[in-house]
């Protein structure tokens, strides 16, 4: 079954400026939302395939949305992350079927790879409540520079039979970035983790 | 001079309210910019000059604007525009925006001369409504209601309607938000009738 799309936002925040010195080039972080109708809403379900299912296509088209709004080829992306908002007739395992069996896969394929975990974070909520996405390095998790997060809302959403899904995207890390760690030009990009 | 912090755009597509979909979704989106507050923590009596300056930002939001709808000009029916003061300002500051806000919508979406459309419709121009506005003191991630209408009349009821902005971590209390809103199209079930954006006739702004 197909996502039933009420909404989409996409949002391209860039930083000039911190702390008064130029950040060159400017740092930019997109993130793409999807309001959708909750397909178990109201009852419990022993199994959410569903839910699964609208995962994996909104990580093809919130993934591609975020690409374009930076305007960027899919391996200039540098870190990612995904999140959920479960309008109150729903439950925190909706959110979690949409997030982690088949989105992440579809997710990599639009950023071109992607050997680290794609960070996520849930939570139940009502309409403008705020979730912070978590951002980190798609290739190397440990890369300090680019652990990040972004905050992800919808005025109107998600409604009680809702589910808001965020994934954000960016092209580079932090602003000024000197808590040292491994380095971007470190990456080896094989386990995931380095 | 401007010191440029930040740059957001965010656009939204609705397909639907509950009611029928349209044939095409509806797009909105604003573009704002966070920047210092160069009156930030003191009264200055003359600060009209700082209006001239922010007129290139204007047009550059505008611009950005219409990127982020991906659309052209004509396509842009609605529009609106707001600032957000961070604490160590005043209201004031937030009213600076009026005239360059207004400046870039009528730069990127006006047309000084109907050309083919002034002989079938009598349009004078594009972008003859005012500008609705709204401005707040607020502290970071502060939500304002931007209004929007009809970018040709005032009075077209389909396109009233307003875009909840707010930007995480921002005005710190040096900074303002200065922010401009379109819409490709009406609320996305209007049905409430009242002058529709085909009979606007007088070209006023208003009707």
């Amino acid at each position: 079954m197909s996502a039933a799309i009420r909404k989409l936002v996409v949002q391209v925040d860039e930083i000039h400026l911190e702390m008064g010195r130029p950040v060159e080039p400017p740092t930019r972080r997109a993130v793409a939302m999807a309001v959708i109708h909750n397909p178990y809403a109201g009852r419990y379900a022993a199994t959410l395939e569903e839910l699964t299912s609208i995962g994996e296509e909104l990580g093809q088209l919130l993934g591609a949305k975020c690409v374009a709004a930076l305007g960027i080829r899919p391996d200039q992306a540098q870190s990612y992350g995904k999140a959920a908002i479960v309008g109150e007739a729903g439950e925190l395992e909706h959110a979690a079927a949409i997030l982690h069996p088949k989105l992440g896969a579809t997710l990599r394929r639009e950023v071109g790879s992607g050997a680290a975990l794609v960070p996520s974070a849930k939570k139940m909520g009502g309409l403008g409540t705020a979730i912070d996405v978590p951002l980190g390095h798609k290739d190397a998790a440990f890369v300090r520079s680019h652990f990040d997060a972004i905050e992800a809302r919808v005025a109107d959403a998600p409604r009680a039979n809702e589910i808001v899904i965020a994934i954000a995207v960016t092209d580079s890390g932090r602003p000024l970035p000197r808590v040292g760690g491994l380095q971007t030009h470190e990456i080896k990009g094989q386990d995931g983790l380095r | 001079m401007i010191e440029l912090k930040r740059v957001v755009t965010n656009v939204e597509e609705i397909r639907h309210e509950f009611g029928p979909p349209p044939a095409r979704p509806l797009r909105r989106g604003v573009a704002l910019a966070v920047i210092r507050n160069p009156y930030a923590g003191r009264y200055v009596p003359d600060i009209a000059p700082f209006m001239e300056e922010l007129k290139p930002l204007g047009l550059d939001l505008a611009r950005r604007l219409l990127r982020a709808l991906d659309t052209g000009a004509r396509e842009v029916t609605g529009y609106g525009k707001a600032a957000i003061v961070g604490a160590s300002g005043e209201l004031e500051h937030g009213a600076l925006w009026h005239v360059p806000g207004g400046y870039g919508m009528r730069e990127a979406l006006g047309w000084e001369d109907g050309g083919e459309s002034r002989a079938a419709t009598a349009q004078t121009g594009n972008a003859l409504a005012i500008v609705p506005s709204t401005k707040k003191v607020g502290a970071p991630g502060t939500a304002i209601d931007v209004p929007l209408t009809h970018v040709n009349a005032s009075y077209v009821r389909s396109h009233l309607d307003a875009i909840e902005v707010r930007v995480a971590g921002a005005p710190a209390a040096d900074e303002v938000v200065y922010i401009l809103a379109m819409s490709l199209g009406p609320r996305v079930h209007e049905r409430l009738g009242g002058l529709r954006a085909h009979e606007i006739s007088r070209w006023d702004g208003q009707k």
